[in-house]
């Protein structure tokens, strides 16, 4: 049988990664890079940021051009969904929707996530959306632009980077968040209490414990969001962003393990010890170069769709190597650029530096004594070193942290302790 | 139209043809050059487009802005005299550049 190379299912940024690194590697054998999407892979973080404003297009987001896909012999199939798929350790097929068929020899999963949905009643109202492709982008970002009253449903990064950006437009915005703080899953209290302020500050209403009961509607379009204690919000527009959903009904068909994701090992690794998974759909083993902190998890980021990818590209061609890193994330609000270095699961204590009142601050998490992650806002310099010195297996002693007037990066020093505990496997 | 070559680390070189307005980062990003990673998009948020300006091509762009000059600070690649985010350096008509990229960007 000739070779039927590597099919990897997902045209996205951990796609087009392992796509890119696998010719980078020298493999030289069919790459098909296969989605559902119309478009050649994109950005999606400008999809919630510029994209809104108009400050971006479709095209302008795109990874890479045609050409390179050609001149590196990478076979980009947009517009065709993966519905079933068979393998074994020789290689396999897998079947789209519309009776294609993909055969290979090695096999990616970058599936990505979808949002997830709440079945609220009135959910299918018209004017009732969802955020994650650039074609969900168009269509909300036409209407905002006829909307006066936004609501947004759920206070993480996505709602709030189109509340902020409807806000910034005249809008009147509603942000309602079930939990008693704002991005919650992500950040400090501190942090959490500073975009509450910050928010408010800027016109956008935040109802915290809110719990949304139904979408109220005339003429099948919405025209409100009812609380449970009968309050009704009116809104031309309502963006739901509660978080996403794994996608793993393909790793599903192949059996392989999935427990909030695609299981893999350090190599990027489904439990076949055939497929490798990166991405928003991987459920990973903690890669925090920091010891401690969760065991697995799944990381909805841009840098681990990139590293992630590489490791697993790698991994296919029998070359993988454990994959360790610096997780970091970043959310742009209007102003407000929030960087985050680390995981900053399991800290015992928190070091504020800087004052949130100006806008320019730095929350610092430690466990036991050493530095494991730090919130940055609009202080991208106290980022960059934190993640040097997480990199480095170095801290910043939390007595000194918070004088301002030295630059972190100056109060960096080893973390003996820390060092040790890495070089030891 | 404006090219951009980009030196690896190894000494390989590799020239694209870029497009006026369009940034050094973006111009090796689309076309896959390896050595630039630019994993927040041109943000000013990650500081993984660090490169190496070569010779003359330290005369086209104007010079660093504070916060470029500051995240200069966190390359995983030692800064030098001549270093710049390529996220930064945006391409004006028939200019032809030259760049170094550093052997790792993180």
């Amino acid at each position: 049988m000739a070779n039927a190379g590597t099919l990897i299912i997902g045209n996205c940024q951990a796609g087009v990664q392992l796509a890119s690194t696998l010719r980078e590697l020298g493999d030289t054998d069919p790459i098909v890079l296969v989605g559902e999407e119309p478009h050649a892979p994109y950005q999606r973080p400008p999809l919630s940021k510029a994209f809104l404003k108009g400050e971006a297009s479709a095209d302008s987001l795109t990874f890479r051009t045609h050409e390179f896909y050609r001149d590196h012999d990478i076979e980009l199939v947009p517009r065709e969904r993966i519905v079933s798929i068979t393998r074994d350790a020789a290689g396999g097929v897998a079947v789209a929707e519309s009776g294609r068929e993909f055969p290979f020899a090695r096999l990616a999963i970058t599936t990505g996530a979808v949002p997830r949905r709440i079945p609220f009643e009135g959910s299918e109202l018209e004017g009732v959306s969802y955020l994650r492709t650039a074609t969900d982008a168009a269509v909300l970002e036409q209407k905002l632009r006829a909307a006066q009253d936004v609501v947004v449903v759920g206070g993480g990064f996505i709602g709030l980077e189109v509340a902020a950006g409807a806000r910034a437009s005249g809008k009147t915005v509603t942000v309602l968040e079930a939990a008693p703080r704002l991005v919650g899953r992500a950040v400090s209290e501190q942090t959490s209490a500073f975009y509450l302020q910050a928010h408010r500050r800027r016109g956008t209403t935040v109802v915290l414990g809110a719990q949304v009961a139904r979408f109220t509607g005339e003429h099948d379009r919405v025209t409100g969001v009812q609380l449970a204690d009968g309050t009704v919000i009116p809104a031309d527009v309502v963006l739901i962003g509660v978080g996403v959903v794994p996608r793993t009904e393909l790793a599903e068909q192949l059996g392989l393990a999935i427990d909030n994701g695609v299981v893999v090992d350090s190599r990027a690794l489904a439990s076949d010890g055939l497929t490798v998974a990166a991405g928003d759909c991987a459920n990973l083993p903690n890669p925090s170069v920091t010891p401690g902190g969760v065991d697995r998890l799944r990381l909805e980021s841009v840098q681990n769709a990139v590293e992630q990818a590489k490791v697993a590209a790698a991994t296919l061609l029998g070359r993988g190597s454990d994959y360790q890193t610096v997780p970091w994330f970043w959310s742009d609000q209007a102003d407000l650029k929030l960087q985050i270095a680390g995981l900053s699961g399991g800290h015992d204590e928190v070091v504020l530096r800087g004052d949130p009142e100006s806008e320019k601050f730095s929350v610092l998490y430690y466990r036991a004594g050493e530095l494991i992650a730090a919130d940055c806002v609009n202080s991208p310099l106290d980022f960059i070193a934190v993640r040097g010195a997480l990199h480095h297996g170095q801290t910043v002693p939390p007595s000194v942290a918070t004088d301002t007037s030295v630059a972190l990066k100056k109060l960096v020093s080893a973390a003996p302790a820390l060092a040790q505990k890495v070089m030891t496997p | 139209m404006p090219t951009v070559t980009y030196v690896a680390h190894d000494d390989s070189e590799v020239t694209v043809t870029g497009f006026a307005g369009d940034s050094v980062m973006e111009t090796a990003v689309r076309n896959g050059v390896p050595g630039i990673v630019a994993e927040c998009g041109g943000s000013l948020s990650c500081a993984t487009c660090h490169v190496f300006l070569c010779g003359d091509s330290e005369g086209v762009f104007p010079p660093r802005e504070d916060l470029e000059d500051d995240m200069l600070d966190g390359t995983a690649v030692d800064r030098e005299a001549n270093s710049r985010l390529s996220c930064q350096l945006r391409l004006t008509d028939d200019v032809a550049v030259r760049v170094q990229t550093p052997e790792t960007q993180v």
